[in-house]
C-alpha cells in the first residue's frame, strides 16, 4: 500500500485569460520520484508553484500529504524546493546562502555542521566559501539542492534541476535524489530531458496546454509512442532500399527533414517492430551488413511528441520560460 | 495501486520577524556596494574638514563654511549643509531604493516567499532592514563629521545665527541635536525608496526614485513659492536645524518639517507595503508598473501636499514667501547686537552689552519701487546703535543677499572701523571679523501680525 503525498482533483488556474491549468488530476505517491514534461506553457511550473504553496488554484482541491491546501504560502515545513532557478544571493558564499536560510528557519544555531554535509552531499564542499556570484549555472542548481534539503523535506519540488548540470554533476543530483526517495521522501520534479526523466523517475506526468494527457509508469509512457521511425546504415544502401521495400507493413520515410537526411548512406524505415525485425532477416539474408540500426526519436520522445502533437521540426522539449 | 494518506504534517508558520531582519541585514551588509559606502561615510567627512579648515579659501556659501578654521563644529555643520542637498536621498537611494528591486533583479521573490512564507513580514524585515542600515550610515556621517572637525581644529566656540556666541557645551548639543533634526526628512525618502522599489522593479527609475523627488523638490524650493508649500514639503526638514542655531530657538519651522516629514514617511512606506500586499508573484513578467506608481503612488503623496500645504496656511496665518521686512530688520538687529560684542571682546575695547547697544535696523528692497518683502541680493540695511555715555549713534550698512529659505549673508559695507576688514587685530593675533560678513536666518513661519514665534 503506498500512501499519497500529493493528491490533486481538477486543478485550475488561469492568469488572465491564459489557463496555466485546466482541470488537472495527480496523484504522486510518497517515496516516490515523478517527474513534470510538457512543452513550453504547458503548465509545469505553475503546477509545481502550487505544490510549493506559491499560489492558489482558482478551482479544484489539493492535498499534500492527505492536508489540504487551502490558503497561499500555508504549506507545510515538510515541503521545499524551488521554481525558476535555485534563487540564491551572489553577494553570500555557498556557504553563507545555506546558513542565512537555516538561520531563517530557525536551525542555523550551532549546525554549521549540517551546511557542510549537505555541500558534501552535492559536491559543493571545496567551494563552500567561494561566492555564490561566480557559479556556474550547473553549480547554482546543485546550491539550490541543497537548500532545499535543508530541514530535511519530506516532498521535494523541483523546477529543472539537472538544467545546466554537467554528466558528473547530473550523476550527482540524480543520486542525491534517488536516495532521498530511497529513505522515504517524495519528489517531484520537472525536466525537458526525456531521457533524464526515464533515468530518473518512477512515473512521469506528460502537460499539454494546461492538461494532463499522459500520467503513469515511464515504461508504460513508452508505450505510447506508436511506430517509430528507424534508421539503418548498411553496406549496399541501394540493396538494403529494395529489401525495405519488399518487407510488409514497414515504409520508407522520404522527404521528410530528419538527422538522417543528412546522410546519404543511411536508410529511415516507419513499421512496427514485427516488421523491423523481418527486415533485419531479410537484409541478413541477401548478405547485407548492417552498421547501425536505432530509432530516429528516442521512443519516449516519440511518445511525448505524439501525445502532446508536437511536430517533429520543433521536437526538442526544452525548458518552460513561460509560467 | 492502493491509495492511502499518511499522517499529516504541522501546518507551517511565518518566519519569526527576528529571523527575516537578520536574513535581509545579512544580504544587505554582503554587498560590497553599501561597504564601500559605509567606508565613505566613516571617512569622507572627516578628510574633507580636516583638508578644507586647513585651507586660506573656505566654502563661504555654506552656512559656516567661512568658520571652518575656527571652530571643529563649524565642519560638522557645513557636511550638514550637504547632507540635505543630495547626499541623503542619495544614500536612500542606493538602500532603501534597492531593497526590494534586489529581489526582482536576481529573480528570488519565489525563493524568498517559500522560505518566509509571509509577505507581510518579508516587507517589515526589509524595511527595517533598510532603515538600520541608512541609519548606521547616518550615524557614520555623524562621528566622521564631527571627529575630523574636532581633531584638526578643535573645539571652539562659535556665533550663532543670531550672533550669540555657543560655547562647547551648547556647540555639542545644538550640533547633536542638528543632525537629529534631519532624522525624519530621512526617514520620509526613506520610505518613497521603499515605494520606488516596490512599484517599479528592477527600472531604474524605481532606483532612482528619492533623488529624483529630491531634485524635484529642490527646485521647487529655489521658486518663490509660498512659505506654507515650501515648509509642507520633507525637503525643507533637511534646513529646518537652523532654528536651533538662534536663541531663543526659532523652531516653528523646525516642528512642522518633523510632522510632514513623518506624515511622509508613513503615508509613502503604507503605500509600498499596500502595492507590495497587492503584487503577484506567481507573475514572471511583472517588471514593476509605472502606471500603478503613479495612480497608487505620487497621486497620494501629492494630496499630502495639498493637505499639509493648507494646514500649516491655516495654523500659522503664513502666507506670501514668509521674508518681510520687519522680520529681516529684527533678526538683523539681534545679530549685529550679538556680533558687535563679540568684536568689542575680541578688540579689549570696555564691555558692552546688547541691552545697552539698542541696536535697531532699517532695510529697504531695491529702492522705493518696489514693496520690501520676498527673497533677493538687493536689500539694503543700515544699523544703528548707541554706546553706553556716548552722545552720538554709530551706523552700519549692510547688503543683505536673502534666500528663499530664510537664510541670510549680511555684507558690511561700512564703516571701515566697523565692518570694512574682513580680519581685525587681536592680542592673540589676527581673526576674523565678525561683524564683516555674517550669516543670519529667519523664520518663514513667524508671523508678527499674529504674535506668534
Amino acid at each position: 500500500m503506498q500512501p499519497t503525498a500529493v493528491r490533486a482533483r481538477g486543478l485550475t488556474k488561469a492568469f488572465g485569460d491564459v489557463i496555466a491549468l485546466d482541470g488537472v488530476d495527480l496523484d504522486v505517491f510518497a517515496g516516490q520520484i515523478h517527474g513534470l514534461v510538457g512543452p513550453n506553457g504547458a503548465g509545469k511550473t505553475t503546477l509545481l508553484g502550487l505544490l510549493l504553496g506559491l499560489a492558489m488554484a482558482d478551482d479544484g482541491t489539493l492535498e499534500i500529504f492527505g492536508t489540504r491546501v487551502d490558503r497561499a504560502l500555508a504549506g507545510s515545513w515538510n515541503v521545499a524546493g524551488f521554481v525558476d532557478g535555485p534563487g540564491l544571493y551572489p553577494t553570500l558564499t555557498a556557504r553563507q546562502n545555506l546558513a542565512a536560510l537555516a538561520s531563517l528557519r530557525g536551525e542555523a544555531e550551532g549546525r554549521s555542521a549540517d551546511v557542510d554535509e549537505l555541500l558534501d552531499r552535492v559536491g559543493l564542499l571545496e567551494v563552500a566559501a567561494d561566492p555564490v556570484g561566480g557559479f556556474s549555472l550547473g553549480m547554482r542548481q546543485r546550491l539550490g539542492l541543497a537548500a532545499a534539503l535543508l530541514g530535511e523535506p519530506r516532498l521535494l519540488v523541483l523546477d529543472e534541476p539537472a538544467n545546466g548540470l554537467d554528466p558528473a554533476g547530473k550523476r550527482q543530483v540524480h543520486r542525491v535524489l534517488t536516495d532521498l526517495a530511497d529513505a522515504g521522501a517524495t519528489v517531484v520534479l520537472s525536466s525537458h530531458r526525456m531521457d533524464d526523466l526515464a533515468a530518473l523517475c518512477d512515473e512521469v506526468t506528460l502537460l499539454s496546454a494546461g492538461r494532463i494527457v499522459f500520467s503513469g509508469p515511464v515504461r508504460k509512457l513508452a508505450a505510447e509512442s506508436g511506430e517509430l521511425d528507424y534508421r539503418l546504415v548498411t553496406s549496399d544502401p541501394e540493396g538494403a532500399r529494395r529489401v525495405a521495400d519488399d518487407t510488409p507493413a514497414l515504409s520508407q520515410v522520404a522527404g521528410r527533414r530528419s538527422p538522417a537526411q543528412a546522410d546519404d548512406q543511411a536508410l529511415v524505415v516507419r513499421g512496427p517492430e514485427e516488421s523491423l525485425d523481418g527486415l533485419v532477416a531479410r537484409l541478413v539474408a541477401a548478405d547485407i551488413a548492417i552498421r547501425e540500426l536505432g530509432p530516429v526519436v528516442p521512443p519516449l520522445e516519440a511518445a511525448f511528441l505524439a501525445l502532446t502533437g508536437t511536430d517533429i521540426d520543433s521536437s526538442t522539449v526544452d525548458e518552460e520560460s513561460t509560467r | 495501486m492502493t491509495v492511502s494518506t499518511v499522517e499529516a504534517p504541522v501546518q507551517r508558520r511565518p518566519v519569526a520577524l527576528r529571523r527575516g531582519y537578520r536574513f535581509e541585514l545579512t544580504k544587505l551588509v554582503s554587498q560590497w556596494r553599501l561597504r564601500l559606502v559605509f567606508l565613505a561615510c566613516l571617512l569622507a567627512p572627516a578628510v574633507y574638514t580636516a583638508v578644507i579648515s586647513r585651507q586660506t579659501s573656505l566654502p563661504a556659501d555654506a552656512l559656516y563654511g567661512r568658520w571652518m578654521n575656527q571652530s571643529g563644529w563649524a565642519g560638522s555643520l557645513v557636511i550638514l549643509v550637504f547632507m540635505g542637498t543630495l547626499v541623503l536621498p542619495l544614500l536612500t537611494c542606493v538602500v532603501a531604493g534597492d531593497v526590494f528591486a534586489v529581489e526582482d533583479r536576481l529573480g528570488t521573490w519565489r525563493h524568498l516567499l517559500v522560505a518566509v512564507r509571509s509577505p507581510r513580514r518579508i516587507f517589515l524585515s526589509k524595511a527595517l532592514a533598510a532603515l538600520t542600515v541608512t541609519m548606521a550610515l547616518l550615524a557614520a556621517l555623524v562621528v566622521s563629521s564631527i571627529a575630523g572637525g574636532l581633531i584638526s581644529i578643535g573645539s571652539h566656540p562659535l556665533p550663532g545665527l543670531d550672533g550669540h556666541v555657543m560655547e562647547s557645551g551648547e556647540l555639542a548639543r545644538t550640533v547633536l541635536l542638528a543632525w537629529l533634526s534631519i532624522v525624519p526628512p530621512t526617514l520620509a525618502f526613506s520610505a518613497v525608496g521603499l515605494l520606488g522599489s516596490v512599484a517599479l522593479g528592477r527600472s531604474p527609475l524605481g532606483l532612482l526614485m528619492p533623488i529624483v523627488l529630491a531634485l524635484v523638490l529642490e527646485g521647487v524650493q529655489l521658486m518663490p513659492v509660498p512659505v506654507a508649500l515650501r515648509v509642507a514639503l520633507p525637503m525643507n526638514a533637511f534646513i529646518t536645524y537652523r532654528g536651533l542655531l538662534t536663541t531663543p530657538g526659532q523652531l516653528g519651522s523646525l516642528w512642522v518639517g518633523l510632522v510632514v516629514s513623518l506624515t511622509w514617511a508613513a503615508l509613502a512606506t503604507f503605500l509600498a507595503y499596500r502595492l507590495f500586499m497587492r503584487r503577484d508573484f506567481t507573475d514572471l513578467a511583472y517588471d514593476g508598473s509605472g502606471r500603478r506608481f503613479v495612480v497608487a503612488g505620487l497621486v497620494p503623496l501629492a494630496a499630502l501636499v495639498a493637505v499639509t500645504t493648507a494646514a500649516v496656511a491655516a495654523a500659522t496665518g503664513a502666507t506670501g514667501s514668509g521674508i518681510e521686512r520687519s522680520k529681516l530688520e529684527a533678526a538683523l538687529a539681534t545679530s549685529f547686537s550679538h556680533l558687535y560684542v563679540l568684536q568689542t571682546e575680541e578688540l579689549h575695547r570696555p564691555a558692552v552689552t546688547e541691552a545697552q547697544l539698542q541696536a535697531t535696523a532699517r532695510c529697504d528692497k531695491a529702492g522705493d519701487r518696489v514693496v520690501d518683502t520676498g527673497p533677493g541680493a538687493d536689500w539694503r540695511c543700515v544699523v544703528t546703535w548707541t554706546l553706553p555715555g556716548a552722545t552720538a549713534t554709530g551706523t552700519a550698512i549692510y547688503q543683505l543677499d536673502v534666500a528663499a529659505d530664510g537664510r541670510y549673508v549680511a555684507d558690511g559695507d561700512g564703516p571701515k572701523e566697523v565692518n570694512g576688514f574682513f580680519q581685525i587685530h587681536t592680542s592673540r593675533g589676527d581673526a576674523p571679523n565678525p561683524l564683516w560678513q555674517f550669516d543670519g536666518f529667519v523664520d518663514l513661519l513667524d508671523n508678527p501680525s499674529k504674535g506668534t514665534q
